[in-house]
């Protein structure tokens, strides 16, 4: 089942975390303790213009080998340990440690550097996920951070004292694992630098997607269906330039008979970009919320087998799996409504919340 | 139990009236049928938001009223209860209901009404997908729900019996027509009217447009006048619109997949 829930301000104002953690807790039927977590977006502004890693290690040996392996690769500006409490709930499976990174400098001077860069910091996750036994980057982002564990979100929060931190952007997940193991990596959000993704569901087309994924360099090592999502819109939007509901579309396509009706130049425009991303294309039943620093993105299957609603409320977005999260954290709305299957609903910094009509 | 909830109950008139505000689903159910077995037959439950199983498998013509946003599969199994909620209703209310109401002023989301074998529910605002989802019917026992805003994609997949009206007295600015595709997806019993006309291309496999005779008349007519003495609507108004019908293409649209494949050469 899966519980998800979203809460975005469209003005960059700062939202403490208890907000986000009543949502979680109000969906606490949906999840059965085996993974919860939250992201944040806007939580490091002192270091904002370096990377933040979210690590979490097996044991002493394992930050060990990271942080050589990071020395050699990045500028490490700031580490410290993410600050938590101990709590019965949840056993400190992990070592948790954020580290504020810069790539070197060699790439300022080239045109792309940012790109460059970004790729660079991608390929020193997968690195560390792919190579280093114990090791795991649970976020890689620019002023944001991944905070999750083996538990209900609820007591993630307490452990990761989540209500200390202020954000413009926050999404969570209780999680019912269904096909893959439960484990604090295995928990949602997952990220690709400042991608995350929370879902509910299953991706049945993750083979065809993980092998479109891979023949681009990215390496999905993380035991789940979820990560390929955060691939795709890293790809589809970051390197190709693709706007997001351009995107989304490609992911959750109208059927070849609703295309079959469109007019022109609708028609074509869509078999192209149908035929393009064949193999980006997401099937089986799930809810998703796809967030980077600028945008906050919900999105259904095709067809619509499982929950997703929307509500707003002045300048804040909610986003959750029942209407009675959102209610309780806002009880009164401007509008509230469940977004048509395979249409994102795109909230976006300094902008407005809108449902794009794809199908 | 009762003592424990004290705090939370009063009576006023014949009613029970119940603050569910932070009580967990169960506890309030269980709180429910312990009046019950006390006696009583009436409740106003406020500050309800997201308890799921509310009213599930009463048996009896109990009245609850429900304030704010009842939980999923509200009314599951009901057997006789009239259900008025001021509010919104989530997934599956009215799943498996067999006898009884279920009267929403807000609005629903997916597979309302899954299931159901008698009763009526009434949705004053719109619903989502599979509504009416494996309806069935037997003899005079015929499961209505009745919409007065839009419905999504599959309304009255794989139906077997009952009737679903929908009105599309409102529609959001994202939605275009007043029902979505793909309706009545594998239907083989029952029938789906909708307000305004309706083409073929957007229905399911096994469905089609029938006309619509006396019978069919009587049926909208007796439930939309029905559907807007809840919610003090003109159903004159609303029954000079014309409505299509549909209904499986055949008697039995599936029996060349289900029996014997030499039969049906």
């Amino acid at each position: 089942m899966c519980g998800l829930g979203g809460i975005f301000n469209l003005t960059g104002k700062g939202i403490s975390g208890r907000d986000i953690t009543i949502m979680a807790s109000m969906m606490k039927d949906r999840y059965d303790g085996r993974g919860g977590g939250f992201a944040a977006y806007g939580i490091y502004p002192k270091y904002r213009e370096y990377y933040a890693f979210h690590l979490f290690f097996k044991d002493e040996e394992a930050k060990e080998v990271t942080e050589e392996f990071l020395k050699d690769r990045v500028a490490i500006i700031k580490d410290e340990e993410v600050p938590m409490r101990n709590i019965k709930e949840i056993p400190r499976e992990q070592i948790v440690w954020r580290y504020f990174v810069e790539v070197p400098h060699k790439f300022k001077s080239k045109a792309d550097y940012l790109k460059r860069e970004q790729d660079y910091i991608i390929d020193t996750v997968f690195t560390i996920n792919d190579e280093i036994d114990g090791a795991f980057v649970a976020s890689s982002g620019k002023n944001m951070g991944v905070f999750k564990a083996a538990g209900m979100p609820q007591d993630v929060a307490r452990l990761f004292k989540i209500e200390k931190y202020n954000a413009y952007s926050w999404i969570t997940h209780g999680r019912f694992p269904t096909n893959t193991p439960g484990w604090w990596g295995g928990a949602h959000p997952f990220n690709i630098l400042d991608w995350c993704v929370v879902h509910n569901g299953e991706i049945s087309s993750y083979g065809t997607n993980r092998r479109y994924l891979e023949s681009f360099g990215y390496k999905c090592r993380l035991l789940t269906d979820t990560e390929v999502v955060a691939y795709l819109f890293d790809l589809l939007v970051r390197k190709q330039k693709l706007s997001i509901k351009t995107a989304a579309t490609a992911l959750t396509p109208p059927f070849w008979s609703q295309i079959d009706r469109m007019p022109e130049p609708m028609k074509t425009k869509l078999t192209a970009l149908r035929m393009t991303y064949a193999p980006a294309m997401l099937n089986g039943p799930f809810a998703i919320i796809v967030t980077n620093a600028e945008t906050m993105i919900g999105l259904n299957d095709r067809i619509k087998l499982r929950p997703l609603m929307v509500g707003k409320r002045e300048d804040f977005v909610y986003l959750a799996s029942e209407e009675a999260a959102i209610r309780e954290v806002s009880p009164e709305l401007d509008r509230l409504w469940a977004p048509r299957a395979g249409n994102p609903v795109i909230a976006r910094l300094n902008g407005d919340v809108k449902e794009e009509i794809i199908h | 139990m009762l003592q424990e909830f004290k705090k939370i109950i009063r009576e006023e008139e014949d009613f029970v009236i119940i603050d569910a505000k932070g009580i967990y689903y169960r506890e309030l159910n269980e709180l429910i049928n312990e009046l019950i077995l006390n006696g009583s037959k009436k409740f106003r439950i406020l500050n309800v938001n997201g308890q799921r199983f509310i009213a599930d498998g009463l048996r009896g013509g109990y009245y609850i009223e429900i304030y704010g946003t009842a939980g999923d599969d509200l009314g599951g199994f009901a057997n006789g209860p009239t259900i008025v909620i001021h509010g919104d209703i989530q997934d599956g209310a009215g799943n498996t209901m067999n006898e009884g109401k279920i009267i929403v002023h807000g609005s629903g989301t997916d597979i309302i009404g899954h299931s159901m074998r008698g009763g009526k529910i009434f949705v004053k605002g719109e619903v989502g997908y599979r509504v009416g989802i494996h309806m069935k019917e037997y003899k005079e026992q015929i499961p209505v729900i009745v919409v007065g805003a839009t419905a999504g994609d599959f309304l009255g997949e794989y139906m077997a019996g009952g009737r679903i009206i929908i009105l599309g007295l409102e529609k959001r600015p994202e939605v275009e027509d007043i029902v979505g595709d793909w309706i009545g997806t594998g239907i083989h019993g029952g029938a789906i009217y909708i307000r305004g006309v309706i083409t073929k291309d957007k229905l399911g496999y096994s469905a089609n447009i029938k006309e619509i005779d006396e019978n069919d008349r009587k049926i909208i007519e007796k439930n939309v006048r029905e559907f807007c003495s809840y919610f003090g609507l003109d159903a004159d108004e609303i029954l000079k619109s014309k409505f299509t019908k549909i209904a499986p293409i055949s008697r039995n649209p599936f029996a060349a997949m289900y029996s014997d494949s030499r039969e049906n050469k």
